[in-house]
């Protein structure tokens, strides 16, 4: 297939923080491509990467502590990582749009939801090129559409609230409203889920995957929930400690995961045929990202491992069309007692 | 809303209750015997206790408390045992130019305080926020009469930038009273020169005054932007891509303004205190000094006056605090 043109497309990202322990080694040759119209996962367990990794492409994350040591970050050719606080102004909602892990410490506490939605608006409505200067009613009238657009229940009087007076649904529902108000292209959704209700989850799930069609976005989506992402994506990321391990579509990584790590991932969930929860249960620890082994992060913890595991970092490597695999082991079984583990 | 002040009118009531019998009870078990010393060293034990009922001083003490509280809810604070003048008078006369001081003091350590607290946050570990910090740090703990006096070598004495003390020049006639307050007054008279000079009367004291409560307003103040700085809020703001300056002056300011707001109704109590001692030093007339004057004489009733209209002053300036308060942050308006 000829591919397009990536809309997002993350090179060799190498991130560390300069803390007082030392330095961190958080993102490790990180990469990938996100085409128009794709919604892509990154799963991965807690503390891998997955949100700085996605800060990063707003560039949101604070410097110091943190500093880039080398790679590209491209949207649409531009390289984000050279990109001044001026010029992610102009992208920030209007062309990438980011919601969260937790509503209910994202939204102002002291400004109402009308307030903040009509900022943002004329924040999105300055920053585009040639945009015409929007009035105050007008941007108004266009938050309470988009109150309406994500289902908020009696949108005017909502306006008027405050974040502590509506549930955690609706906190979501309403940063929802406010990260599409500007009509990015892009949407990042760090977690969006995470942090609610089960019934809830689904609610604003739907509501994602309803938006996503409805705009015609691209998305990153990041979740350590597998059925999240079996759910809205169509490809996804493992990462592991500050490495991607496998990028592959969503079914041939849930049919025939090849790298160990992803392997047990799936392997870790209790029950196969219902969407999976969690993704621990793999034996050992992270490596201490302060002195990361020299060759796959993973091998201290991988039963297939070989001592040229421990020497190299593995390339990622083509198995089939796009199924990208950073392991050298790959292609082996894993020993029997591993895969009931 | 209507609830809120309500109840914190109720709670300010009490409050003043509480206050007036503390400042009774204070008085009237000190040591002194007011009568003797107004009738003088050789006055007769008849001339002494005619002075006594004179005053209520021979009635049992609740009883007495019961008469106090009767006057001072007709606004009678009693007469100077030492000079016969009614309380109320001199409180009328002496209160406006210590309104203005702590006026001036508060305005002052707000309006430098929290600007300052702002920029060290934003500047945090550059060379702007160690010079403040180091301020900060120090300046709570100078003691104001010292500052005062330093002030009064330095700027009045050896640079003769401003003067000693006292409100006005002495050849200068006061503005005629609209507000009491001499720069005010001045200003809506036109009489621009005298307003200078009231300034300039003003500068010295004042900085006295405020000095501990600015430094702590912008140490407050910085570690509230700081923490605020780094909310989640905050970063969703940034990916809204609303302005940096919008987003410290606004989205995190006015979160850090709560926490700085209680330390600003804090200090004002402290400044009120303060008064006594700076007024003292630069020989300005305000309570706090006709407080020390009728003090040296065990004149009680004045002091008791005073001590109650400085108390009522604090409750009233915590009672607009937590108006602003609530109007900042909604959470409150509903539970309070
Ligand atoms: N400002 C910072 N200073 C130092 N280390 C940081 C900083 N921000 C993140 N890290 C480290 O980077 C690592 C990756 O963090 P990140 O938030 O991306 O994890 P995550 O994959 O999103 O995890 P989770 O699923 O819990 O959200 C963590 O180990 C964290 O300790
Ligand atoms: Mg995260």
């Amino acid at each position: 297939m000829s591919a397009p043109e990536p809309i997002l497309s993350m090179r060799d990202y190498r991130l560390v923080f300069d803390t007082f322990d030392g330095i961190y080694q958080a993102l490790d040759g990180v990469g990938f491509d996100l085409n128009p119209g794709e919604s892509l996962g990154i799963v991965g367990e807690t503390g891998c990467g997955k949100s700085i990794t996605a800060k990063s492409i707003l560039g949101l994350l604070p410097s110091p502590p943190a500093r880039v040591l080398s790679g590209e970050i491209l949207y649409r050719g531009q390289d984000l990582l050279k990109a001044s606080e001026r010029d992610f102004r102009r992208l920030r909602g209007t062309e990438i749009a980011m919601i969260f892990q937790d509503p209910m410490t994202y939204l102002n506490p002291v400004f109402t939801v009308g307030e903040q939605l009509v900022d943002a608006i004329l924040a999105h409505q300055r920053a585009k090129p040639g945009g015409e200067r929007m009035n105050k009613a007008a941007a108004k009238r266009h938050a309470i559409q988009m109150l309406a657009k994500v289902h908020l229940p009696n949108p005017e009087r909502q306006f008027t609230s405050y974040p502590h007076e509506l549930s955690g649904g609706m906190r979501q529902r309403v940063l929802i409203a406010m990260s599409l108000s500007g009509a990015p292209r892009l949407l990042i959704a760090d977690e969006p889920t995470t942090a609610l209700d089960v019934t809830i989850q689904a609610q604003i799930l739907d509501l994602i995957a309803e938006l996503i069609d409805d705009l015609n976005l691209s998305v990153l989506m990041i979740s350590h929930d597998l059925g999240v992402v079996a759910k809205v994506c169509d490809r996804v990321i493992v990462m592991y400690a500050g490495h991607v391990v496998e990028d592959a579509p969503v079914d041939q990584l849930f049919n025939d995961p090849r790298h160990p790590y992803t392997r047990g991932l799936l392997a870790s969930i209790p029950h196969p045929g219902r969407p999976p929860t969690s993704l621990s249960g793999i034996p050992g620890t992270l490596p201490n990202l302060y002195d990361p082994p020299r060759g796959c992060r993973f091998a201290a913890r991988c039963p297939l491992a070989v001592p040229a595991c421990t020497t190299a970092v593995p390339e990622k490597r083509h198995l089939s069309g796009n199924h990208l695999v950073a392991c050298i082991r790959a292609d082996e079984d894993l020993p029997a007692e591993a895969a009931d583990a | 809303m209507l609830l809120f002040l309500l109840r914190r009118s109720l709670f300010m009531v009490g409050m003043l209750f509480a206050l007036l019998i503390i400042t009774f009870v204070i008085s009237h078990v000190a040591p002194g015997d007011p009568a003797a010393l107004a009738a003088g060293p050789d006055a007769s034990a008849e001339m002494i206790e005619t002075i006594r009922k004179e005053h209520g001083l021979d009635k049992p003490l609740p009883q007495q408390f019961l008469i106090y509280v009767g006057g001072v809810l007709q606004g009678d604070f009693g007469n100077s045992i030492h000079t016969g003048r009614e309380v109320v008078d001199d409180l009328v006369r002496f209160f406006p130019a210590t309104f203005e001081l702590v006026l001036a003091s508060i305005l002052f350590a707000i309006l430098l305080g929290v600007p300052l607290g702002v920029l060290s946050a934003v500047k945090q570990n550059t060379w702007i926020d160690h010079v403040t910090r180091v301020f900060s740090v120090s300046g709570v703990g100078v003691p104001m009469f010292w500052l005062g006096l330093m002030l009064q070598l330095f700027f009045a004495l050896q640079l003769g930038w401003f003067p000693l003390g006292g409100q006005l020049d002495m050849m200068t006639d006061p503005p005629a009273p609209i507000t009491h307050l001499y720069t005010v007054d001045s200003i809506l008279r036109g009489q621009f020169d005298v307003t200078l000079e009231a300034l300039r009367h003003l500068v010295l004291p004042a900085l006295s005054l405020c000095f501990p409560a600015l430094a702590s307003i912008i140490r407050v103040n910085r570690a509230e932007m700081l923490e605020t700085l780094n909310q989640d809020y905050i970063t969703n703001a940034r990916a809204q891509g609303i302005s940096p300056l919008r987003i410290v002056g606004l989205y995190a300011l006015k979160n850090a303004m709560l926490p700085t707001l209680a330390m600003i109704g804090l200090r004002f109590g402290w400044m009120l205190g303060g008064t006594v001692l700076v007024e003292t030093v630069f020989d300005w007339p305000g309570v706090g000094l006709y407080a020390v004057q009728t003090a040296v004489s065990s004149d009680f009733e004045p002091i008791m006056a005073v001590t109650v209209l400085l108390g009522f002053c604090f409750m009233v300036a915590n009672f607009v605090i937590d108006i602003v308060y609530g109007w900042l942050d909604p959470r409150v308006r509903g539970t309070t």
